[in-house]
């Protein structure tokens, strides 16, 4: 196993037997679940509204170039500057020189997982610049120095104990544990910062072709600040960020809300088409905004999976998924966790080290029926499973399936294997069982395993339809 | 080198296969179907066309927001609400913009305003107890107040002070977000404010344990007054 699969099933191990992990998670979810149905159920139709959105992206993502020079030549026309990356460390250097330009040393941000994505804090922290989140739940992350846990709820992991204790390590105020008076203290500290930020940079929900403009859903009005009160703006968005036009937002931006945070709308929505305006009283005086590739369009040349850019990151598939639910956000170990990380980590950073997350589900399909774009994020797991296999097939399992074939293929050794094989076999088994020799023990190290039936399916149906006088209750009491 | 003709070049490369449709069994032709106004209204929460029924919605969406909604009668219970509120929470300095429905407003209870409309102080900005603002339209559907550089005195006025205030009037309500945008459009067309706001209630978090607390940098309270 590489590094990647040894610490997920480490980390994995620990916290799915770790109760007050659980605990947490289980809580914050259920909250989540509840709103997030009564929204849905406000909905005239919201199977349909999955449909319309998954349509309007369908065609934004299949003439990506089309839609994304128009929103480039809108957002020029007014006075943007518009900057192309086409790998994280072309979109580092590109922010960095950005920000030596203006001559800025403070940068506010407001949250942005193409951030996280290029890792552009410690990037800009190396080079001497200050950088305070401003999310919340970015900001006590920031403080523990942890990546988020989650897409939207970066601190769930978090008890409000845990994050009086940071406050009081690193802020050196922390009056009580209440939610209420640890907001406040991050107010506080936070308003200063957005007054006296050089810069403010900024993620992007929506990138709108037709009238060349970003959106950014929040709560907190973080972002807003970020965008109002430095006098540089940049906003790192990735490339399939792209809606064709405007109005296309009147569904996206609920179905984001309600699918994200069981919200029928976010308590800020905010459209920004450039930099201030003549006869606008502030804003930035210059605005530019950096389209990121990192392996987007290699993903978009892979016609299977395209839909997986389709995504809005709402975070909806990790809410529902029993692998996320019990392994947390930081097993992962990539910057999106949960289905859709599983999905598109291994086709971004490579399969052979990234595979294992194909594994990291149960084929359920909820991340799937969840997905409010209507991405096939649980048969593309299973794609990946396929072409991993293709790039680099492992040797046991092609032994294991050259063994098998002509066991499966021939009736006769079939049926001797599932009677008497197995029976001889589960007599051996008890010997090793338990122990590292078993070769079940991933299964049986923590888990009973099953006793082979008595009966197969075939005796127990020839025994019934021979019509004994049992076989009313399943001709289970069946005599030889 | 060029990266945005890079980048727009791998592009058109990949999109030479076309992808299977959302929700089809390997469709991938046909013709494109973006969404119109009217399938968007099929889906979206269902709003009455009657004008008393959407403004008795947005006043429920309000509440269940903790927003503020007050129907008033003239332009003067207007100020007797703004006067109450100056009172209840010791006003002693506000900042407004000046336009139709917020100059007289403001100007008629004799504290000092700070006016954003030609460019301020952010610090100054940053000590006013209260931002008095116009909007663009009211959303019945969702309780949310549009409002733009224009109409909401710049992008800090009606964000940065700890209690937002809307001045807004019946006719400025629209019945659901579609609504909202086609307005917008047929408002500013090709000349858009260069930032558009949808609020939907106070500034509000659920960072810590999933609690809601209000107030986490925007404003703690945002109260609409409707004439």
């Amino acid at each position: 196993m590489n590094t990647a699969a040894k610490q997920f099933v480490r980390d994995a191990t620990r916290l799915s037997a770790d109760l007050r992990h659980r605990g947490l998670i289980q809580t914050a979810l259920g909250k989540y679940e509840v709103k997030r149905d009564e929204m849905k159920a406000r909905f005239h139709d919201w199977e349909r509204a999955r449909q319309l959105a998954a349509d309007t992206k369908w065609e934004a993502i299949n003439h990506l170039d089309q839609y994304l020079d128009q929103f480039v030549r809108q957002l020029e026309a007014r006075g943007t500057k518009v900057h192309w990356a086409s790998s994280a460390r072309q979109a580092r250097d590109l922010i960095r020189g950005i920000l030596a330009a203006r001559g800025a040393r403070t940068v506010v941000k407001s949250k942005a997982m193409t951030a996280e994505e290029i890792h552009l804090n410690e990037d800009l922290e190396r080079a001497g610049f200050t950088v305070v989140e401003s999310d919340l739940g970015e900001f006590i992350v920031q403080l523990r120095q942890e990546p988020p846990y989650h897409i939207v709820f970066p601190a769930m992991h978090l008890t409000r104990g845990e994050i009086k204790d940071t406050f009081e390590a690193r802020l050196h105020d922390a009056p009580s544990d209440t939610p209420e008076e640890l907001t406040m203290v991050a107010r506080r500290v936070l308003r200063q910062k957005y007054v006296e930020a050089d810069a403010g940079i900024t993620g992007a929900n929506f990138a709108v072709a037709e009238t060349g403009m970003i959106s950014i859903t929040e709560n907190e009005g973080n972002a807003r600040l970020t965008a109002a009160l430095p006098t540089t703006m940049i906003t790192l968005l990735g490339i399939e960020k792209i809606v064709p036009r405007l109005e296309d937002l009147a569904l996206l931006l609920p179905l984001l809300s309600v699918a994200g945070a069981g919200q029928l709308l976010s308590g800020y929505n905010t459209l920004y088409g450039g930099p201030r305006q003549p006869g606008e009283p502030d804003g930035p005086e210059e605005y530019h905004v950096v389209l990121l590739d990192n392996g987007r369009t290699a993903y978009l040349a892979d016609a299977e999976q395209r839909d997986a850019l389709h995504c809005i990151r709402c975070g909806a598939c990790l809410n529902v998924c029993p692998i996320f639910r019990n392994v947390g956000g930081h097993t992962y170990g990539t910057t999106y966790s949960g289905p859709i990380g599983s999905v598109i980590t291994p086709n971004l950073r490579g399969l052979p080290d990234w595979k294992h997350l194909s594994y990291a589900s149960s084929l359920c399909g909820a991340c799937t029926e969840t997905c409010p774009v209507k991405i096939d994020l649980a048969h593309h797991l299973l794609q990946n499973r396929r072409n991993a296999s293709r790039v680099k097939p492992s040797w046991w399992q092609k032994l294991a399936f050259k063994l098998f074939a002509p066991v499966a293929n021939s009736q006769f050794l079939w049926r001797w294997l599932v009677t008497k094989g197995g029976r001889v076999g589960w007599v051996f088994h008890r010997l090793v069982l338990g122990t590292r020799f078993d070769p079940a023990y991933a299964w049986t190290r923590t888990r009973d395993l099953p006793p082979i039936a008595p009966q197969t399916f075939r005796e127990w149906w020839r025994a019934r339809q021979n019509g004994s006088a049992e076989a009313g209750n399943g001709g289970n009491a069946a005599k030889p | 080198m060029n990266e945005r003709e890079n980048i727009l070049g791998r592009i058109r490369e990949a999109l030479r296969f076309p992808a299977r449709r959302p929700g089809s069994h390997g469709v991938t032709e046909g013709k494109t179907a973006l969404p119109t106004v009217a399938e968007r209204r099929e889906v979206l929460p269902p709003v009455s066309s009657s004008f008393d029924a959407q403004m008795a919605l947005f006043a429920r969406n309000c509440a269940e927001l903790r927003a503020d909604f007050k129907l008033c009668r003239d332009a003067d219970e207007v100020i007797a609400e703004l006067a109450r509120l100056r009172e209840a929470e010791g006003w002693s300095r506000i900042a407004s913009h000046r336009g139709p429905q917020t100059e007289s407003a403001v100007t008629s209870f004799g504290l000092p305003v700070l006016w954003t409309e030609r460019g301020y102080d952010k610090h100054e900005l940053e000590r006013c107890a209260a931002g008095i603002t116009a909007c663009d339209a009211l959303v019945a559907q969702t309780g949310t107040v549009v409002v733009s550089t224009r109409t909401g005195g710049g992008r800090a006025l009606n964000v940065l002070p700890p209690h937002h205030v809307v001045l807004a009037t019946r006719d400025q309500l629209v019945p659901d977000l579609p609504a909202a945008f086609a307005t917008l459009k047929e408002r500013y067309g090709a000349d858009y404010p260069s930032m558009i706001s949808f609020i939907t209630g106070p500034s509000r978090t659920g960072d810590i344990e999933r609690i809601l607390v209000l107030g986490a940098h925007g404003p703690k309270k945002l109260t609409i007054l409707c004439v």
